[in-house]
């Protein structure tokens, strides 16, 4: 493979699996959210 | 009796006889290090270590890095490994404290954008006629993170892990001094003068012990080859959030990242012996490695205005310049910017949550590097 398509193709799939891999980090968090929502008792947890 | 004197005294000079131009540079480069770290408080835990590694391996016929040699040992066991950098992956999860991130995911996207840099350099590297897998290691230092500098380098260019751990580790502490001028020249006035409101939203518990696992599984699945640097950092972070291993946590975060710091600081040092380190690559290294965290700073603050305009106004691009990993530093810059243009402007929080999806996103970032890097089958798979 060339320096060229070895750099582009590195960069491109790079930047765009990254921003993809943090994009469904984020959907995740949201979910997560949603099935475990914050209740008040939360603060007062136990501590381990 | 008398050739008997002479040949003590011959073995008393020798190191003086060997004493090259070369090894006073580096001496004297150990000694600017030094210098940083203890009098102007540059990260002093690596750079004192760093150079006082540089001035051992630079001591003539002291053979620290031959075959039996001290620092030999550690740096075959730790760095070659690739152990250290992941140890104190976990003492930096334990140290980590997501909630922010949590309260306001959707700014994990500017962590994202923060390390477009990398990929950038990569291309740059590639032009100034760097090797492949070279480029890779230059490239890194824009991830604003010194462990993942120091894996991917130590896995690709073990030869440049020196420069490259000494330009990562600079330039990160010099991140108040670079980033300021880039936010200033991408925004305008009005826009720095954005007020954004206080998000409330408080995360429960069970999802803050969940989201270290979901992150390990689901990034690992997708970039497996980062699969050690993911795994590592959430582990200390579960440890930190599950409360049950208070412990472990703790020697996580103190003795390990201690003891570790300590032995991979002076192996970064070691790499730095003059026939290796005196060369004009190293200066192309240092160079580009300020490209980097600059492009980073760049493209942060651009993916700022595109939220800023898809949201009608209510995100600051200047929060876009801490989604590189730098924390919390990065995050203390945006708000002593944001308050020289609107005194009642608190960005810290927002840029707190960029900052720490910076750090996820860098070590994102190398995984996927890794992985796309073993899918083009210039590196193999393990």
């Amino acid at each position: 493979m060339d320096t060229w398509t070895f750099g582009w193709t590195l960069a491109l799939i790079g930047m765009a699996g990254t921003m993809l891999v943090l994009w469904i980090l984020s959907l995740l968090i949201l979910l997560l959210k949603k099935i475990f929502p914050y209740q008040p008792e939360d603060s007062t947890a136990k501590k381990g | 009796m008398e050739s008997a004197l002479l040949s003590g005294l011959q073995g008393l000079f020798l190191g003086i006889a060997n004493l090259g131009l070369g090894h006073v540079i580096m001496i004297l480069i150990a000694l600017l290090l030094l210098y940083l770290g203890i009098k102007k408080g540059y990260e002093p835990l690596l750079l004192v270590p760093i150079g006082f590694g540089a001035i051992l391996v630079n001591i003539p016929l002291a053979d620290m890095m031959g075959k039996e040699g001290f620092l030999r040992f550690f740096y075959d066991a730790g760095v070659l490994t690739e152990v250290f950098p992941l140890l104190i992956f976990i003492g930096i999860g334990a140290m980590t404290d997501f909630q922010p991130l949590l309260e306001n995911p959707k700014i994990i996207l500017l962590g994202a954008a923060g390390q477009f840099g990398i990929f950038l350099t990569l291309l740059l590297a590639l032009a100034l006629g760097f090797e492949k897998l070279d480029a890779v290691a230059v490239a890194i230092i824009g991830a604003c993170d010194g462990p993942t500098a120091i894996y991917v380098s130590s896995k690709f260019a073990p030869h440049m892990l020196g420069a490259v751990s000494v330009a990562a580790y600079s330039y990160m502490s010099l991140v108040p001094l670079i980033q300021p001028p880039i936010m200033r020249a991408l925004t305008t006035d009005r826009e720095r003068k954005i007020v954004m409101g206080v998000v409330k939203q408080p995360v429960s518990k069970t999802t803050k012990i969940l989201f270290p696992i979901v992150v390990t599984i689901v990034a690992s699945i997708l970039a497996p080859k980062g699969a050690p640097l993911i795994g590592t950092v959430m582990l200390g972070n579960l440890m930190k959030e599950s409360g049950v291993v208070e412990r472990l946590k703790s020697a996580a975060e103190n003795e390990i990242a201690n003891i570790v710091t300590l032995f991979l600081g002076l192996c970064i040092g070691a790499t730095m012996e003059a026939d290796k380190f005196l060369r004009a690559q190293t200066l192309l290294v240092l160079a580009l490695g300020f490209i980097a965290i600059s492009l980073d700073t760049a493209v942060g603050v651009l993916f700022g205005k595109l939220m800023c305009l898809l949201t009608g106004g209510k995100i600051n691009p200047l929060i876009g310049a801490a989604g590189i990993s730098a924390f919390p530093m990065s995050a203390r810059v945006v708000q002593t910017e944001g308050q020289k243009y609107n005194k009642k402007n608190y960005l810290l929080m927002h840029a707190m949550s960029a900052n720490a999806g910076g750090q996820i996103g860098s070590v994102i970032a190398a995984a996927v590097m890794l992985s796309v890097l073993q899918g083009m089958g210039i590196v193999g798979g393990g």
